[in-house]
């Protein structure tokens, strides 16, 4: 029987390079995969007479899997991507298992890093300009397997549909083989092959058969107009799970002999643990050991230079149970070191401030126009406008479960970056190779960005090194996944207007944050080199041609660590761009909306705003202490436009409507595509109310959802959506919704009320019903 | 401690200021009950307690009295066996993540038997407790809205 397994090795490796390359021709993907030929991680499982005819297809003799490496953490892309196979392989989703797949580098994204480079979307000249830039540094950080920045669809689309296609016709060709009838005279449907005489051959029945041919890698992919699956109405494979109670998340998730453990890990973030007295944690019911926790502690030298070493940073609790472990941590002294960034909100601001500077100017990539001249002896409107930290604060709160043996470690849990998550595990437990540490990737309840981040993976990892052999369970509490939270960046803005003969005509924008990239990179210990394009993200890349623009992005030092939360750069330039062009439009005493049209640079924007535009009705009546306000942002190349209507009332500001409209090419699934676009304008408006993370005493003030609590479902307004597909490419909804809600809100709110916000959050300056 | 969960009887011995929550989830395996907040902030741990929307991790064990019946989303309805909030919830696809849908179909439920015919202000009232992440709102609406009409039918 060994034979037949050898071949089969060899001919599925080939089947995913060639097959891969030959069908989708000129994409990315080709170019990776020539360049770096990857093993196709499904064989090493196989038994004889089993098919894994490329890394996305398993057959075995009474079962089909489908891979879908991309992690779910809500947006539904489990199904998307098993939907993309299906189509082709001509299986229904109720007949096939869906699993994650392991870590492994034939599941590289490659359509991440492209949406993290500042190319705009619709102006190639710009992206020549800028190839200069982090892109290498990016892919290099974040190019390997993962999910983000709205890259799942983009990544899949096609890649997916070939393997599915692959597969099929490989199937077919098995077929043939056993039935003698020729291919052209097969068809297929249901997970079988049909013959003419109407007998059909499960693919199951038809693995072996399959598993000893040469993969068939000349197929085309299906005309749009014969989709069974893609742009119709589906249902999740995980809707009836989770309105059941029966999915197991990360967090339920249960390993024979695991103890419970809880940590606090120094709230000052990278600071130091200097001691602590567990005396009564010890005796206390189901604790069964207190542990030191080590792990990176951050200084800051006298000239604002970090270093990191190692040292102690935390203590553990593990016990028989997650509310005993977390009972006992509470009842023990502990004693924290500084953190290395201002103890104070206003040392942050300061930092800010003071970055508007040539030595930090980090882009200028967009200069139209002479904006100095423009602005010189004109009528300058000058605001600034802020954008706070903001945590990420998934419901599900962060968990792992890892097991460190003597000669490697193994890990379950929900991330984004599994390829990272090993290697970083490696590193931590000083194994040479990261296929050592063995990663089970699992339902996510919600991330927002936070499962990029390693903090509970390395905690556990440290954890379960003290106790080999003994899978650790670490639960974080709310309160510890506040604290440890990577917020949204800080981020100002300093615009200086003017406008001409009743129109917006020139625009000096700034702003200033510290990179998000580069603190993520930290984390990684890759160190991020030039421009960061999240810094202006959303800003630069504004759809209109004023006649005088110039944007420019300044990096701020390293202040709290941050990371990439719902929609990254744009969540706050999103409102510094589309808020002040709201007041440069009231100051030229033009109507926000026709100026943005007569402004708009290309026919798919236009699109989107004019559909937005026909839906809100904009232009008519509202009555009295009502108002309506409009922004577009494009982020992750996907232009959104939103409109909001607002009631003044006496007790605040009601959020009445919604009207969102974003063209993303193609659209999978219309009925999550809207689920997926309602989620991003509730979460866009919900912390613009409400949220902030503000450090006092170096620690974040906010620790649980009475005081960071977002949209409530009584706030939450009607929302209409429309997703149209002018685009040439396809592109990912999961952030794209999220950067205009804000400036949407607050131009509404200044149509009501003549009150204009510009620091989020709003509820600090106004009262919301 | 007898109590009836999900229509079982089990057994139950912990320290007297032990929440629900976690003798559910880590006593008795059931993890369809979710740990959010702690605090009664999220609603993600809402069960019955003898028909009652309760948020089970501000339930100690020396609040519960023997033979009380608790009910969790297991006990609500299973996948052949579709309780009518369930259904709506599918036929609406309300989840994305859905760890918080445990809670708001328990919640909803509750409303449910109170108010067979809930108006709008009277949903937003029950409902608003629950804090959904991922922004389903206008799902979770139209859903117990349609639960209701199914309920009424039945």
């Amino acid at each position: 029987m060994n034979k037949p397994q050898s071949r089969l090795r060899k001919y599925s490796r080939r089947a995913f390079l060639i097959g891969a390359t030959a069908i989708v021709g000129g994409v990315a993907f080709g170019t990776y995969a020539l360049k770096r030929p990857h093993d196709n991680p499904l064989e090493a499982d196989l038994a004889a007479g089993e098919a894994a005819i490329n890394p996305f297809v398993k057959i075995t003799s009474n079962k089909i899997t489908l891979i879908a490496p991309h992690a779910d953490k809500g947006q539904g892309v489990q199904s998307a991507q098993a939907a993309l196979i299906a189509e082709e392989l001509d299986v229904e989703l109720d007949q096939v298992e869906i699993s994650f797949g392991k870590p492994a580098a034939a599941y590289w994204n490659t359509a991440m890093a492209g949406e993290l480079a500042p190319f705009m979307s619709f102006d190639e000249g710009f992206a020549a300009r800028t190839t200069r830039s982090a892109l290498g540094a990016v892919t290099k950080v974040m190019g390997l397997q993962g999910t983000g920045g709205s890259s799942s669809m983009p990544d899949q689309y096609e890649k997916l549909r070939a393997a599915g296609a692959v597969a099929r016709e490989t199937l077919k060709a098995a077929a043939a083989k056993v039935s003698g009838v020729p291919v052209a005279q097969l068809k297929t449907a249901r997970g079988a092959v049909q013959l003419p005489d109407g007998t059909e051959l499960a693919y199951t029945a038809l693995a072996g058969a399959a598993a000893d041919l040469d993969p068939v890698t000349e197929v085309t992919l299906r005309d749009p107009k014969d989709w069974r699956l893609i742009g119709k109405p589906m249902q999740r494979t995980d809707i009836v799970a989770k309105s059941t109670g029966t999915l197991t998340y990360g967090i339920d998730l249960k390993i024979d002999g695991m103890v419970h453990a809880a940590a606090k890990v120094n709230p000052r973030q990278g600071g130091a643990m200097l001691g602590f007295d567990a005396s009564a944690a010890k005796d206390m019911p189901g604790v069964q050991q207190v542990i030191e926790v080590q792990g990176p502690i951050t200084e800051r030298a006298a000239d604002g230079s970090l270093t990191t070493r190692s040292g102690p940073v935390g203590v553990a609790v593990i016990a028989n149970n997650t509310w005993r472990a977390f009972q006992a941590l509470e009842a023990i002294d502990i004693e924290w070191g500084k953190a290395p960034y201002p103890a104070e909100m206003d040392g942050h601001w300061q930092v800010l401030s003071d970055s508007f500077t040539e030595e930090r100017l980090d882009t200028d990539w967009r200069k139209d126009g002479d904006v100095d001249a423009a602005l010189e002896g004109a009528e300058v409107l000058e605001a600034e406008y802020r954008a706070p930290y903001v945590a990420h604060a998934p419901l599900e709160p962060l968990s792992a479960i890892v097991r460190v043996d003597s000669d490697g470690a193994e890990i379950w849990a929900g991330h984004q970056m599994p390829r990272f998550l090993q290697m970083k595990v490696a590193g931590a437990l000083g194994l040479d190779d990261q296929e050592k540490v063995t990663f089970h990737n699992q339902f996510i309840g919600g991330s927002f960005g936070h499962r990029l981040e390693f903090e509970n993976i390395m905690v556990a990892t440290e954890i379960a090194r003290q106790l080999p052999g003994v899978p650790v369970k670490l639960t974080y509490s709310r309160e510890e996944d506040f604290a440890h939270d990577f917020p949204r960046q800080i981020a100002m803005s300093r615009s200086r207007g003017a406008v001409k003969d009743g129109k917006v005509d020139a625009w000096d924008l700034q702003i200033a944050m510290p990179s998000v990239l580069a603190s993520q990179g930290a984390r990684l210990e890759q160190p991020v080199v030039g421009p960061d394009a999240q810094i202006i993200s959303g800003a630069w890349n504004m759809p209109f041609d004023i006649p005088n623009l110039r944007v420019r992005g300044y990096k701020a030092p390293a202040l709290a660590p941050i990371s990439s939360w719902r929609s990254v750069g744009a969540s706050s330039n999103g409102f510094f761009a589309e808020g002040f062009f709201d007041e440069l439009c009231h100051a030229a005493g033009a109507d926000p909306m026709m100026e943005r049209l007569r402004l708009v640079n290309n026919p798919i924007h236009r699109k989107v705003l004019e559909t937005v535009a026909d839906m809100s009705n904009w232009g008519s009546e509202l009555g009295p202490n009502r108002g309506r306000g409009i922004a577009m942002v494009e982020s992750f190349g996907v232009p959104t436009a939103e409109v909001i209507e607002v009631t003044a009332t006496e007790d605040g500001i009601k959020i009445d409507k919604a009207f969102v409209v974003a063209d993303v090419g193609q659209i999978i699934d219309p009925v999550n595509f809207e689920n997926l676009m309602q989620g991003g304008v509730v979460w866009g408006l919900g912390h613009a109310m409400n949220c902030e993370i503000t450090y006092s005493d170096g620690m974040a003030e906010q620790s649980n959802f009475d005081s960071a609590e977002a949209m409530r479902l009584y706030q939450c307004p009607e929302i209409f959506i429309k997703g149209l597909e002018n685009g040439d490419k396809i592109k990912g909804i999961g952030e794209p919704p999220v950067p205009p809600a804000p400036a949407a809100l607050a131009n509404a709110i200044f149509a009501a009320t003549g009150t204009r916000l510009r620091e989020m959050p709003f509820a600090n300056y106004v009262d919301f019903v | 401690m007898k109590l009836i969960v999900n229509g079982t009887e089990r057994q139950v011995e912990v320290e007297d200021d032990m929440p629900l929550l976690w003798i559910l989830r880590d006593e008795l395996g059931i993890t369809g009950v979710k740990y959010g907040c702690g605090i009664a902030a999220c609603g993600a741990c809402t069960v019955h307690v003898d028909g009652e929307a309760m948020r089970s991790c501000q339930v100690t064990a020396d609040t519960l009295e023997d033979g009380m019946e608790i009910t969790t989303i297991e006990g609500l309805g299973t996948p052949p066996a579709l309780h009518a909030v369930q259904s709506a919830w599918v036929e609406h696809q309300v989840a994305q993540c859905g760890y918080c849908q445990s809670g708001q179909i328990m919640q909803a439920a509750a409303l449910l038997a109170e108010i067979p015919n809930p108006t709008d202000e009277d949903i937003d009232d029950a409902m608003s407790g629950n804090l959904c992440r991922c922004g389903t709102y206008p799902r979770i609406r139209a859903a117990v809205k349609t639960a209701a009409q199914t309920l009424q039918e039945a």
